[in-house]
C-alpha cells in the first residue's frame, strides 16, 4: 500500500480492523507509519509529514560546506557564561533543514561561502577553515559591520548579514536559546497584568478605570450572565 | 460525528456550502429548529482538542524550521490548512492588477486562524452612502442586526468594555485582560497623540458563558486552534454543537461544484467532486445555502448555469463577483529604547493585542472618506523564525552600560547580549482601513483554467483608487505620530507615493467581501435584505458575499449575526411553506 495513502488513512482516524482486511497493509507498514507520526508530532497533515520527512532525507551541504557552517555559527553565537553555542544548540542542523525548504537561500549561502573562501586565500593563502582562528576573524571583520566595510566586499556583508540572521534565529529558537533569553510563557497560567515591581520600573500603572473593568482572576469560571443593558450581573 | 462521503438518495432541508463562520452558524439555527442539514466542506476534518492536530503549546524548536510560513503562511504552529496558494486549485488574475486570496481547506474554515478580534458594524456603517454620497447604502440598518449581534455575544463570549461610542456599538461583553507593559506605552503614545486606545474585542472566553467550552488559559495562541475551546472557532463552537442535535451530516473533503437545479429553475442540491475517489456526487435539499466564502460563492453560482439561469445562478444582474472589496491594510514598526533589556516575566495574555483603536475622527475633515482602525502587536512573545535577524540595522538602537549606542552587524558575545537587550522591545502598529466598493473590481470564471478538480476556476481584476491610496498616506502619518508618542525610534524607511504608502495588495488582510451584495433592487443586487437570491428563493448566502460595504471592522461578528439572521428566516419560509 501507497505511504502517503496508508498515513492519511491513519491521520484520519479511519484506521482499524477494516483496513488491514480491506487493503495490503502490513502490521510493519502500520508500525513504520505510526512511527512517522510520533515523530512530526506537531499536528502536521499527511502532505506536511511527506514534506518534512523529504526535506530531512536530502543533504545540501558538503563536509566542507558544513564544516565552515559550524566555524561561522560559533564565531557568530559563542558560548559564553550564561550558555552554549550556536553548534551546541544544533545551529547547523536547522541551517541545513532551512537550504532544503527554502530553495531560494541555497545559491546566495553556497556562493557566500566560496566568496569567503576566495577571500580567504587572497588575504592569507589558505581557506577560511584553514585559516587560524585569528586569521578566520580577520577576514570576517571586513564583512561584519556593513557601516565600516568597503564598497568591495559588499557581497560578503550581505552573505555575513544572512548567515547572522538565520545562526541568530536558529539559537534562540532552540531549547538552549529560549532558556538563555529567559522566556517564560507557553504554558498555561492566569495573566493578571504586569507585576508591579516591573510597573514601576518604567513608571507606569494601571489606571481605575482599567482596574475595574478587566477581568479578575477569581472571577474566571463563574458564568456571564448580563442585565438587559449588557452590563455583568454576575 | 459523520464523515461519509458517499452519496446519498436522503433529501434534506437544507444543505449548506461551506463550514466557516457563516455556514456553521446556520448549521447551528437550523438543526435547533428541527430541520435535517447537511453540511458540506471542501476540507478536512479538524478538532483543535485531538492530539494529532495540536500546533498549541509547542515549542519553537518541535518545528525542524522553527515556526517559518514556508508551508503555512502564518507560520508552521498555525491553524490554517491552506493559504494563498494551494496545489492544484489555482486562479487567475488580469489586467495587470492584484488580488491575493487566501483560502483554509477544513472544518471551520478561515476562522481555525483568525486573530478573533469581533467587532460589530456601527449605524454608520450600513449607510455609508448618506454620510459621503460614495457606493450604496445596505438595505438593512444596524437596528436590523442589532438583536443578532446580542444572541452572538451571548451565544460565542466576546470581551471588551462598553464605551458609549456611536459607531463602534457597546454589546455583551466579558472582561477584557489587563494591558501589558508594551500597551501601556501604546496608551500613553494615543493619549500624546489624542487617539483613544480601548480594550480589544476579541472572541475569546476570560469567562465562562456556558459549561461546553473552557476557559482562556493564556497562552496567546488563539491562531493555533483552542485545545480548551476557549475562543471562538466554527467548528468547535458551532458545527460540533449542531451535529450533537443528530440533524447534521458533515460531508468532508467534499469539493461542491455547482448547485443543481429544475426546470422552474429552483434550487434542488448540490453535486461535488469527493476528495477521497474524485467521483461525483449528488445532494439533494429543498434548500440551498451558500457559505463558501465571498468569493468562492460567486464561482460557485457563476459556474451553476442552466437554461433558466444562463448567467450563473441568481445573477439576472450580472453583479454576481462584481464590488469584491477587502479592508486596506498598512503598518509601521518602531523600537522602544526604554524597553530594551526589559525584566522577564509571562506576558502571553490572550492572542493578540488587548488594546486597539477605534476610527477616531471625522472623514468630513479628511481627504479620504472612510476610516481605519489600530491593531499593534509587540511584547515578550515567543521567539519563533526570524528572531534575532535584523541585527545588522538595529543593534545601533542598543546602548551599552556606559550609555554608548552599539554598532550594526557583528557577531560574538556582544552580538549575543544585544539580542537579549532587544527581546520585546519592539512595537508595531497596523491600520486596517474600510475601501470604497467598486463595480468595476470582480472576479469572474477564467474561460481558460480550471482545477485539479476540472471546476473552472475565479479570475480577479481588482484595483485601488485614490480613496484607498489616500487613506493609506493618512495612515502612514499616524504611525509615526503615535508610535514616536511613546518614545520610539522608527525602523525602515516611511514608505510612501510610489508603494502607494506600503497599502497591501487587496485579498492580503482577508476581510473580501461583496460578491453577491444584497439589495432591494433586483437589476442591482443578488440578493434581498434576507440574503435570499432574488433570482431564486430557494438559495441564500450566508457568507460575507452578501456585505453591500465592508466597514473599518473586521467581518466576521456581522457574518455571524447576518447568518443567524438569515436562518431564523429559513426557518419561517420554511415553517410557511413559502420556499
Amino acid at each position: 500500500m501507497d505511504r502517503r495513502e496508508h498515513l492519511k488513512l491513519l491521520l484520519a482516524g479511519s484506521v482499524g480492523a477494516g483496513l488491514f482486511v480491506s487493503t495490503s497493509c502490513s502490521e510493519a507498514d502500520r508500525a513504520e507509519s505510526e512511527e512517522i507520526i510520533a515523530q512530526n508530532t506537531y499536528g502536521r497533515t499527511p502532505e506536511e509529514i511527506d514534506l518534512n520527512e523529504k526535506l530531512n532525507a536530502e543533504t545540501f551541504f558538503t563536509g566542507p560546506e558544513r564544516k565552515a557552517v559550524e566555524v561561522l555559527c560559533d564565531i557568530i553565537i559563542p558560548a559564553d557564561d550564561t550558555s552554549g553555542s550556536a553548534t551546541d544548540a544544533g545551529v547547523p542542523d536547522f541551517m541545513e533543514f532551512m537550504m532544503k525548504d527554502v530553495p531560494s537561500m541555497q545559491v546566495p549561502t553556497r556562493g557566500g561561502l566560496m566568496w569567503l573562501d576566495n577571500l580567504s586565500k587572497k588575504r592569507f593563502g589558505k581557506t577560511f577553515v584553514a585559516g587560524t582562528a585569528s586569521k578566520r576573524l580577520s577576514v570576517i571583520d571586513e564583512i561584519a559591520w556593513p557601516e565600516k566595510a568597503e564598497p568591495e566586499v559588499g557581497y560578503g556583508v550581505r552573505f555575513f548579514n544572512s548567515m547572522r540572521n538565520l545562526t541568530a534565529t536558529g539559537y534562540f529558537t532552540s531549547e538552549m536559546g529560549l532558556k538563555d533569553l529567559g522566556y517564560l510563557g507557553n504554558q498555561p497560567n492566569v495573566w493578571d497584568g504586569v507585576p508591579d515591581e516591573i510597573l514601576e520600573k518604567h513608571g507606569l500603572a494601571y489606571d481605575q478605570k482599567t482596574l475595574d473593568e478587566c477581568i479578575k482572576p477569581e472571577d474566571r469560571n463563574r458564568l456571564a450572565e448580563w442585565d438587559e443593558k449588557g452590563n455583568l450581573v454576575s | 460525528m459523520g464523515r461519509n462521503n458517499k452519496s446519498s438518495n436522503k433529501e434534506y432541508d437544507v444543505v449548506i456550502v461551506g463550514s466557516g463562520a457563516g455556514g456553521g452558524m446556520s448549521a447551528k439555527i437550523l438543526a435547533d429548529a428541527g430541520l435535517s442539514v447537511a453540511v458540506m466542506e471542501a476540507g478536512g476534518d479538524y478538532d483543535p482538542a485531538k492530539e494529532e492536530y495540536r500546533t498549541q503549546l509547542r515549542m519553537p524548536w518541535e518545528s525542524p524550521r522553527r515556526g517559518a510560513g514556508t508551508v503555512r503562511p502564518f507560520g508552521d504552529f498555525d491553524a490554517a490548512w491552506g493559504g494563498w496558494e494551494i496545489e492544484g486549485e489555482p486562479y487567475t488574475k488580469i489586467n495587470g492588477t492584484g488580488f491575493d486570496w487566501f483560502r483554509s481547506r477544513m472544518l471551520g474554515g478561515r476562522t481555525n486562524h483568525w486573530g478573533r478580534i469581533s467587532l460589530r458594524f456601527g449605524p454608520k456603517d450600513f449607510k455609508r452612502k448618506d454620510e459621503d454620497g460614495l457606493g450604496d447604502n445596505w438595505p438593512i440598518g444596524y437596528e436590523d442586526v442589532k438583536p443578532y449581534y446580542d444572541k452572538v455575544d451571548k451565544l460565542i463570549g466576546v470581551f471588551g468594555t462598553n464605551e458609549g461610542l456611536e459607531n463602534d456599538p457597546d454589546g455583551f461583553f466579558l472582561p477584557p485582560p489587563k494591558p501589558r507593559l508594551h500597551e501601556l506605552y501604546i496608551k500613553k503614545g494615543g493619549e500624546k497623540a489624542n487617539i483613544p486606545v480601548i480594550p480589544m474585542r476579541k472572541s475569546v472566553l476570560t469567562r465562562p458563558v456556558s459549561s461546553e467550552r473552557g476557559v482562556c488559559f493564556y497562552c496567546s495562541q488563539c491562531n493555533r486552534g483552542c485545545s480548551a475551546y476557549a475562543d471562538f472557532s466554527s467548528g468547535t463552537c458551532l458545527v460540533q454543537p449542531a451535529m450533537k442535535s443528530g440533524n447534521v451530516d458533515l460531508y468532508t473533503l467534499a469539493m461542491v461544484r455547482e448547485v443543481t437545479t429544475n426546470d422552474q429553475g429552483l434550487a434542488t442540491g448540490v453535486s461535488y467532486v469527493s476528495k477521497t475517489d474524485l467521483q461525483e456526487y449528488k445532494i439533494k435539499a429543498k434548500t440551498v445555502v451558500l457559505g463558501a466564502s465571498a468569493c468562492e460563492t460567486a464561482r460557485l453560482l457563476l459556474n451553476s448555469k442552466s437554461s433558466s439561469h444562463p448567467n450563473g445562478l441568481a445573477n439576472g444582474s450580472g453583479m454576481v463577483g462584481r464590488y469584491l472589496h477587502d479592508s486596506t491594510g498598512a503598518g509601521r514598526s518602531a523600537i522602544i529604547p526604554s524597553l530594551t533589556d526589559r525584566d522577564r516575566y509571562n506576558e502571553d495574555g490572550v492572542g493578540g493585542a488587548h488594546v486597539y483603536s477605534p476610527w477616531w475622527l471625522d472623514n468630513k475633515k479628511q481627504d479620504f472618506p472612510r476610516g481605519y482602525h489600530l491593531e499593534f502587536g509587540g511584547g515578550l512573545s515567543m521567539p519563533s523564525y526570524g528572531f534575532g535577524s535584523g541585527m545588522d540595522s538595529m543593534r545601533q538602537y542598543i546602548t551599552d552600560e556606559m550609555g554608548n549606542p552599539g554598532q550594526n552587524g557583528g557577531y560574538g558575545i556582544g552580538l549575543k547580549r544585544d539580542i537579549r537587550k532587544i527581546y520585546g522591545s519592539t512595537i508595531g502598529v497596523v491600520g486596517r482601513g474600510e475601501s470604497v466598493p467598486q463595480y468595476d473590481n470582480y472576479c469572474e470564471i477564467d474561460p481558460n483554467t480550471v482545477d485539479k478538480f476540472g471546476i473552472p476556476v475565479l479570475r480577479f481584476n481588482y484595483n485601488w483608487t485614490d480613496n484607498e491610496v489616500r487613506q493609506a498616506k493618512h495612515m502612514q502619518e499616524t504611525f509615526e505620530e503615535i508610535l514616536t508618542g511613546m518614545g520610539g525610534q522608527l525602523l525602515d524607511d516611511k514608505p510612501g507615493a510610489d508603494s502607494q504608502y506600503g497599502l497591501l495588495t487587496p485579498g492580503r488582510i482577508i476581510h473580501e467581501v461583496g460578491t453577491t451584495r444584497m439589495g432591494n433592487d433586483p437589476s442591482s443586487s443578488v440578493l434581498n435584505k434576507h440574503s435570499q437570491a432574488h433570482d431564486c428563493k430557494n438559495l441564500f448566502v450566508v457568507d460575507a458575499g452578501s456585505f453591500v460595504s465592508q466597514a473599518d471592522k473586521n467581518p466576521t461578528w456581522t457574518i455571524l449575526a447576518l447568518s443567524w439572521r438569515t436562518s431564523d428566516y429559513i426557518v419561517d419560509q420554511l415553517k410557511r411553506n413559502n420556499i
